[in-house]
């Protein structure tokens, strides 16, 4: 993962389900750009039109909640999107995205963000700036060991390492 | 230690463990489906290495199963093609749906750990397996090691005392306990259900509850295992059952089910709880009675006895999904199945189908249906513009003569 990621941030609210990230209809396959094409189409028809490659989603409470599929995860990384930041993570999403080497932060930045701001991410100093609003926050930090399989990239390439 | 803590700590060759702290812990069961199968076999293909212990993957294809189309019929031949090359186990129509077959099978029994690459693979906890949902890679990673990753959750326990009312299902304690705490209030942690009420609880709606841990955002749902629980697994698999030592929880809340009234979640979200009996106003378009959630016998048997001798209000459209194959046996053999033609109902085969929108019963837009599955999201049975309400099976029978959302004591 790179330290710093920058991006203008694409706001949502608590408790995004996956069946909205990515509909079940769409699950009779999992290539990335096809999944990516339908990427959040339940919550916002345009969502595809409005992000621009290195966005960053910036969700409330519970983000990711719903099915273990990982069609959602993968979804978001596939339409550009690099990072996303949430008030809190449901379980399995959190775990999902961690194993294929999207980046998650835990952050209160919901609070103060709105959809367009530019903000950037630190991930060793744990923060987050809103270049916009010229607000900090703080990232929870991951324990010693996700940092492994984060700094590897994933689940299975740190099985190879 | 608790229950959960026992079994962690033993899976993972530890004397001891504690909430908080990061295991890797032994899989005795690893389980995939038709929707997140493929994805884990193709990972682990391009691994190029050998299944650790094959007898423990079980893929069951039971999502867009009898298949749906091409795309979904490619998915289960290819599953079904490794399968057979790398001697796994492998269920495909009509042997029915994951998390009612598996234990029915006595595939899972007391005091495993399974993985499941499906969100709702906590229903094991009911005969006292630690069972949590994961993803397709987490899948693949227990292929190649045997092994997976946790963070041993804290328990946070459910005490349910006081007098069931007559239509009080085990769907209504767990919409009500989710209502209470919230889609994330048991985020991480794994939610113990006690108290007399479970105890007398029959176990296919300790099923239910233990279901939808994951609907309040839970890693896992159990009971600790009694005698119900050691009667329902005796003679149904092969591998030893295990029965560890519980201790203390977390955290802990205490419901008085006296007086609670059968309930419905409303769109869009399972921790909307209202009285079904304040819901008249909502008429339906779809009943849907089953899934992995209410498609066990004593479910059929509770529709059953509100459908005999009525008839579907004419429009609806009334479906009944079987959990498994042989619960359409067994439904057939007990005559709820001649009920339910009779009443007018649809008997689909034993699939997913309709409760993630997949077939079988999908929703236009603005169409409503009362439905027994476990999750009424936006689009979850269909268009972007539907609504799903779910009930208990009782509920949702009543509501299908009646063509509004109501409760069985007011038919």
């Amino acid at each position: 993962m790179k330290n710093k990621i920058k991006g203008k941030t694409y706001v949502v609210g608590d408790s995004i389900d996956t069946d909205v990230i990515i509909p079940a209809r769409y699950l009779t396959t999992d290539k990335p750009a096809e999944l990516a094409a339908h990427c959040m189409e339940d919550l916002d028809r345009d969502f595809r039109k409005k992000i621009k490659k290195g966005d960053i989603i910036v969700a409330g409470e519970n983000f990711g909640c719903g099915s273990s599929r990982e069609h959602a995860p993968i979804a978001i990384k596939a339409s550009g999107i690099s990072a996303v930041v949430a008030k809190s993570f449901a379980r399995i999403f959190f775990r999902n995205a961690i194993n294929i080497g999207l980046p998650v932060f835990v952050s209160e930045a919901r609070n103060g963000t709105k959809t367009g701001d530019l903000i950037e991410i630190n991930v060793s100093a744990g923060e987050i700036k809103n270049l916009s609003g010229k607000k900090t926050y703080k990232t929870q930090p991951f324990p010693a060991f996700l940092k492994k399989i984060i700094s590897a990239g994933g689940l299975l390439k740190s099985l190879k390492k | 230690m608790n229950y959960i803590e026992n079994i962690l700590a033993s899976a993972s060759g530890l004397r001891s463990v504690r909430a908080g702290s990061f295991v890797e812990a032994k899989c005795d069961v690893i389980l995939m489906n038709d929707i997140t199968g493929p994805l884990a076999v193709k990972q682990f293909l391009s691994a190029g290495r050998k299944i650790k212990n094959p007898k423990s993957v079980v893929i069951v294809c039971d999502h867009f199963t009898p298949n749906k189309d091409i795309k979904s019929a490619e998915n289960v031949k290819f599953l079904r093609d490794f399968a057979k090359k790398y001697k796994v186990n492998f269920y495909e129509s009509p042997t029915g749906v994951e998390h009612v077959v598996l234990p029915e099978k006595g595939i899972v029994t007391s005091g495993d750990v399974v993985i499941g690459a499906d969100s709702h693979t906590c229903t094991y906890g009911a005969i006292g397996a630690f069972a949590t949902g994961v993803g397709s890679t987490d899948v693949t990673y227990a292929m190649l090691t045997g092994k997976i990753w946790f963070k041993i959750p804290e328990v946070f326990e459910f005490e349910y005392d006081g007098k069931r009312g007559k239509f009080v299902t085990g769907k209504d304690l767990i919409l009500y306990t989710i209502g209470k705490i919230g889609v994330n209030g048991a985020n991480y942690m794994a939610m113990k259900f006690s108290g007399s009420v479970i105890s007398q609880l029959p176990m296919d709606e300790r099923f239910t509850m233990c279901n939808m841990a994951i609907e309040a955002g839970g890693k896992a749902g159990f009971v600790v295992p009694d005698e119900k629980t050691r009667k329902y697994i005796e003679g149904r698999g092969k591998r030893k059952s295990r029965f560890f030592k519980d201790g203390e929880s977390f955290k802990k809340m205490k419901i008085n089910v006296t007086g609670l009234d059968p309930v419905v979640a409303v769109p869009h979200r399972p921790d909307k709880i209202r009285r079904a009996r304040d819901m008249n106003r909502v008429k339906i378009d779809q009943a849907v009675i089953g899934s992995c959630t209410n498609g066990r016998i004593s479910d059929f048997a509770q529709a059953a006895k509100i459908l005999k001798g009525s008839k579907v209000k004419r429009g609806i459209r009334a479906i009944i999904l079987p959990g498994s194959q042989k619960v359409y046996q067994q439904a057939l053999e007990k005559g709820y199945i001649e009920i339910f033609l009779k009443s007018g109902c649809i008997i689909a085969p034993a699939t997913c189908g309709p409760c993630l929108g997949g077939h079988m019963g999908v929703l236009a837009n603005e169409e409503v249906a009362v439905s027994t599955t476990n999750r009424n999201f936006v689009g979850r049975m269909g268009a972007t513009g539907s609504r799903v309400y779910l009930a208990s099976p009782y509920v949702a029978a009543a509501s299908a003569v009646a063509g509004r959302i109501i409760s069985p004591e007011q038919l």
